[in-house]
């Protein structure tokens, strides 16, 4: 049953994005908010949906972005991916483990978004991709981490109570 | 009986006495003695007076603040509430003045019919430039229609759903416009890049082209219907060696602050893709 409070979390955390995070530009970028609340999602102990998650919010983000779907969903669950490794290494360090999550997923899901535009003939530079979008983004989720993780790690421990009795 | 009537007498003699004695002592006709008593009267009263003030301020006092703390909080409540409404009808106001203009930009060219929608988001990914509208397939929006406002061309359609479509505005790195320049005649393409600049391309090496100059859309392709107001130029970059000059364009439309825009509902884009080789 638990899972069931990923629909109404992912739609809200899209809606904000395309509504209100999608505004808050530095230079040309701006933050990434289901991205870094799937990470948070991921770092948590004892969730075991975060792949689901991943996939849906990949699928309803390439629903509304320009972007090619796929693109979303390869980049959520490397993301996805990438935090489950790190939450086994640096476990107890959970804010080093989101931010290294957060900061890389930046990276990966840009590159990502890069190279398919590249690949579909779009005119963009390395350059102007990385200085303009990619740093000043990755310093917008690096903001956003922090309170993010807190939400989702409450969020977590009011879905599997579990996690509270430890 | 008689015992009686004397004392009775005596009694109205006494106060009468007296109560002369400080009715001329209160008139000041005794001097020193009758200052005297008065200050010492009104020194009395001061002290009672004082003691009972205090005693007074103790007991009300906090039940006056009280009744004043919550005067307070209802006022500043209602205060709160009138700003809230100062704000939304400062909305609504600007609302309105958008859709003034709107209204007089449709006015002015009766030959497309327009149906209005407003921004409700952006695209998640900042390597794009598109906006959501709350329009869709429901209201007769349909791909590759032309959105304007008031003061130019924003993009076109180039997705729709039931009640919602995307729009890929000008300054889309992947967005091309024929366009043409109004006092030099001549044609180029303008195309968006990632910063949110629009450069035109294709201009001839001879194409005499001057910052100020106003471009408009060609209408050549298909996409866009003829002279709708792009933008100004701004620089003019010509070297000798490149094949085509090159100008950064100035876009009249200010894309951060797109709130209301009009798609053009009665113009058929043409579809040239398989005329192409």
């Amino acid at each position: 049953m638990q899972n069931l409070i990923a629909f109404p979390v992912i739609i809200l955390t899209v809606i904000l994005q395309s509504a209100v995070v999608s505004r808050v530009t530095l230079l040309s970028g701006f933050g990434d908010l289901p991205m870094v609340m799937l990470a948070a999602w991921a770092l948590q102990e004892e969730v075991d949906s975060a792949w689901h998650w991943a996939i849906a919010t990949g699928m309803l983000v390439g629903f509304i972005s320009g972007l090619p779907g796929a693109v979303y969903v390869a980049g959520y669950v490397l993301v996805v991916a990438l935090a489950k490794v790190l939450r086994r290494r640096v476990w107890q360090a959970p804010l080093l483990a989101m931010f290294s999550v957060t900061f890389a997923g930046t990276l990966v899901l840009n590159g990502l978004s890069l190279a398919v535009l590249r690949i579909t003939g779009v005119p963009l530079t390395f350059q102007d991709a990385f200085g303009l979008l990619t740093l000043p983004g990755a310093l917008l989720n690096l903001l956003l981490a922090i309170p993010v993780y807190a939400v989702m790690h409450d969020l977590a421990r009011w879905a599997y109570p579990s996690l509270e009795a430890k | 009986m008689r015992n009686q009537l004397s004392r009775t007498i005596q009694t109205t003699i006494i106060f009468l006495v007296v109560g002369g004695v400080i009715a001329l002592a209160l008139g000041g006709y005794f001097g020193g003695v009758s200052n005297f008593f008065t200050d010492s009267m009104v020194n009395i009263q001061f002290w009672f007076s004082s003691r009972f003030t205090a005693l007074q301020d103790f007991f009300t006092a906090p039940r006056d603040i009280t009744t004043l703390r919550q005067q307070n909080a209802e006022l500043q409540n209602e205060v709160a509430e009138l700003q809230a409404q100062v704000i939304q009808l400062q909305q609504q106001v600007g609302e309105t003045q958008i859709l003034a203009a709107l209204v007089d930009f449709s006015r002015a060219r009766p030959e497309n019919t327009y149906k209005a929608a407003a921004v409700i988001g952006r695209d998640p990914s900042p390597f794009l430039h598109y906006v959501i509208i709350n329009r869709g397939s429901n209201d007769g929006i349909l791909r590759g229609m032309p959105v304007v406002t008031n003061q130019g061309l924003v993009g076109r359609v180039d997705a729709v759903i039931a009640d919602a479509a995307r729009v890929q505005l000008i300054t889309d790195p992947a967005s091309m416009v024929n366009v043409r320049l109004q006092n030099a005649e001549e044609e180029g393409a303008l195309v968006g890049s990632v910063t949110g600049d629009v450069i035109l391309q294709m201009i001839p090496q001879d194409a005499n082209v001057e910052p100020g100059d106003l471009v408009l859309t060609s209408g050549l392709g298909g996409s866009y219907p003829p002279d709708l107001i792009v933008g100004q130029v701004v620089n003019v970059r010509s070297r000798d060696f490149d094949l085509f000059q090159q100008a950064t364009v100035q876009p009249v439309v200010d894309f951060n602050r797109l709130q209301i825009v009009l798609v053009i509902v009665n113009f058929k884009p043409v579809d040239i893709s398989p005329l192409l080789p």
